[in-house]
């Protein structure tokens, strides 16, 4: 592995529920080589998606540091945030969330429209995009003509089409049937393995889990690495 | 411009109620559009540039009468070329709601007022040998199958004849034309001399009084020589222009400004709610979208912008519609009431301005919230609701 995409120093995240203190994530240590594929396991309300929500600037640590291609998180403004989002890290999502207004073209379209590229290059761009996840003919259909794992793969192609290093992926098959889990499985380490993209993938199935290169698992808001399948 | 596509399927979201939004909008407009342009017809006409012809009122109000011994002190006054009387008289045919202009006048006189108006000779002369005889306007004329010869009634509402009751009956003796294509037709007039001979009351008294201009005369003088004429008079006048005195007659009827204010406030405010309810249902039903937005690096500025101008656009869409109708309405009203306002209603620029600037303060005042609400969203806990 080379050397760390991102770093976590001693980040912990605190919420305040009421005047109930809630500490979400406690003093974590994490590195990231760049070109990895690590997935992130553990029960509910142990602290993964809040880690994932932190190494994609979503979210902002109560203490230590995040620090991603560089560039430090935790100081930055909203929206440094946003224009840093749009660059450097695609997101997948459990229940894909794209909009249903929009046709599989313009959703994949989306994060470019931050960008200087003209209408045609996004298309173009779009079009590529498509093309990697297999779905070139179903462009122009709408999320409600597609299929589950049709439209994770639209958010897929979505995730890639601004071309970020880091992919961050929330339960990307946990609304899926096992045949199609596979298929967005193995796209996924396909970008990994083939496009040199890190991908960070939260799951509760540890079938998904041996696709990954190594599991770490988040218990009451800590980390134990296990050695990968 | 790039985020277009993306605002205007999303507008289009709710096909039902956005197209019921913008119909609420359009009719919003298409009454701003109209009331404006009437207020307008009925109070502008101030400016007496360009005038042909003047109007002497009574100074305190137009209902009071003036005496017919003005008459011939305006004539002799520099610059008027011809002055004639009129009066209101207040009648319907056969049923109240068939009202339309009656006025008792100087056959020769008048119609040198109006050179618009032409008629065959003949009927003149017909019509100047007969004291009963009336002539009406060829739209009068089509409107109720009405022809020369024929004998027709009107019910005064104000003057009783000497003989007892309120009906009168004229002769039709001539159908008359108007050479003016945005001028109206449907009226009806009849010999002064006859009104004043068989009329209860009111005889040496007029309504007002209009006068032609001599060719060059400046109306601002001829007026200001007139009103001085008859100063500290008993019967005191004010001359304006045709339009201001339309704007006079309209006010018997109400303050014409307050009410379109009125009625405006109160469909705008009604306008308001809908347009705020259709922008707020919409953002509650997309949080999560909203929330992908920003997640994929959309700044919280161009989330607020986009909601902003979804309901701008609704806004413009519906108000540029019901301007437009209401100026082919203001048009059709226009050319049906070219008696009261003579200038047409004319949906004017400064109206249709005043319009895009109200469509895009409405547009915003409604999605402020909603867009507010859009962008202050946290993104993890709008994305945790799902």
């Amino acid at each position: 592995m080379s050397e760390a995409l991102a770093r976590l120093k001693g980040v912990s995240r605190v919420y305040q529920k009421g005047k109930e203190r809630v500490e979400v994530l406690h003093e974590l240590d994490l590195m990231i080589p760049n070109g990895d594929f690590l997935a992130i396991m553990g029960p509910s309300g142990s602290g993964k998606t809040t880690l994932l929500n932190l190494l994609g600037g979503l979210d902002k640590p109560t203490g230590g540091t995040v620090t991603v291609g560089g560039a430090e998180l935790s100081s930055m403004s909203n929206n440094q945030l946003s224009k840093w989002r749009s660059t450097h890290v695609g997101f997948v999502f459990q229940f894909y969330n794209l909009l249903p207004v929009l046709t599989a073209q313009k959703n994949v379209e989306l994060p470019l429209l931050l960008t200087n590229f003209s209408g045609k290059e996004r298309a173009e761009r779009a079009a590529i995009a498509l093309d990697i996840v297999g779905l070139s003919d179903r462009a122009k259909h709408r999320p409600r003509e597609l299929s589950g794992g049709e439209e994770q793969r639209v958010a897929i192609a979505r995730a890639v089409v601004s071309d970020p290093t880091l992919l961050l992926c929330d339960e990307p098959t946990g609304d899926l049937d096992r045949e199609t889990a596979e298929e967005i499985l193995k796209l996924l380490q396909i970008l990994n393995r083939e496009h040199g993209k890190t991908i960070v993938m939260v799951t509760h199935d540890p079938q998904a889990a041996e696709y990954a290169s190594r599991t770490l698992h988040v218990d009451k808001g800590k980390l134990e690495s296990r050695a990968a399948a | 411009m790039k985020y277009f596509g993306l605002i205007w399927r999303n507008v289009w979201r709710k096909k039902i109620r956005t197209s019921l939004t913008i119909l609420s909008v359009l009719v919003a407009f298409l009454l701003f559009a109209l009331l404006n342009a009437l207020g307008q017809a009925m109070s502008g006409g101030g400016a007496m540039t360009g005038a042909v012809r003047l109007v002497v009122i009574d100074k305190v109000s137009l209902i009071n009468f003036l005496p017919l011994s003005h008459k011939n002190k305006i004539a002799q006054i520099p610059g008027v070329a011809v002055v004639s009387q009129q009066s209101w008289f207040g009648g319907f045919y056969q049923d109240p709601k068939n009202q339309f202009p009656q006025f008792p006048v100087v056959p020769d006189e008048y119609f040198a007022l109006y050179p618009e108006f032409v008629m065959p000779e003949e009927q003149m002369e017909a019509w100047k040998n007969n004291r009963t005889g009336a002539v009406i306007g060829r739209d009068l004329a089509e409107l109720y199958g009405l022809k020369v010869g024929d004998r027709i009634p009107i019910q005064s509402t104000i003057f009783t004849r000497k003989e007892g009751g309120r009906t009168w009956e004229f002769d039709i003796e001539g159908i008359f034309d108007t050479t003016d294509p945005k001028g109206g037709t449907a009226l009806l007039l009849f010999r002064h001399d006859y009104f004043a001979e068989a009329n209860t009351f009111g005889d040496g008294f007029v309504g007002w009084y209009t006068l032609r201009l001599a060719e060059g005369a400046d109306p601002v003088e001829v007026a200001n020589a007139i009103d001085l004429q008859f100063a500290n008079s008993p019967n005191e006048t004010e001359t304006s222009t045709e339009a201001a005195f339309a704007a006079s007659f309209a006010k018997q009827f109400g303050n014409i400004a307050l009410i379109v204010t009125m009625i405006l406030g109160a469909v705008f405010f009604t306008l308001l709610l809908v347009a705020g309810n259709t922008m707020s249902q919409s953002v509650r039903e997309r949080i999560a979208e909203l929330a992908v937005l920003k997640t994929l690096g959309f700044k919280d500025g161009t989330v607020l912008g986009i909601v902003l101008t979804e309901s701008v656009l609704i806004m413009a869409m519906g108000g540029l519609l019901g301007v437009a109708l209401g100026w082919l309405a203001g048009l059709a009203i226009g050319s049906a009431m070219a008696m009261f306002v003579p200038g047409g209603i004319v949906v004017s620029t400064e109206i249709v301005l005043l319009a895009v600037a109200l469509m895009i303060g409405a547009g915003v005042l409604a999605g402020i919230f909603p867009a507010l609400k859009a962008m202050r969203l946290s993104i993890v806990d709008a994305l945790a609701r799902g």
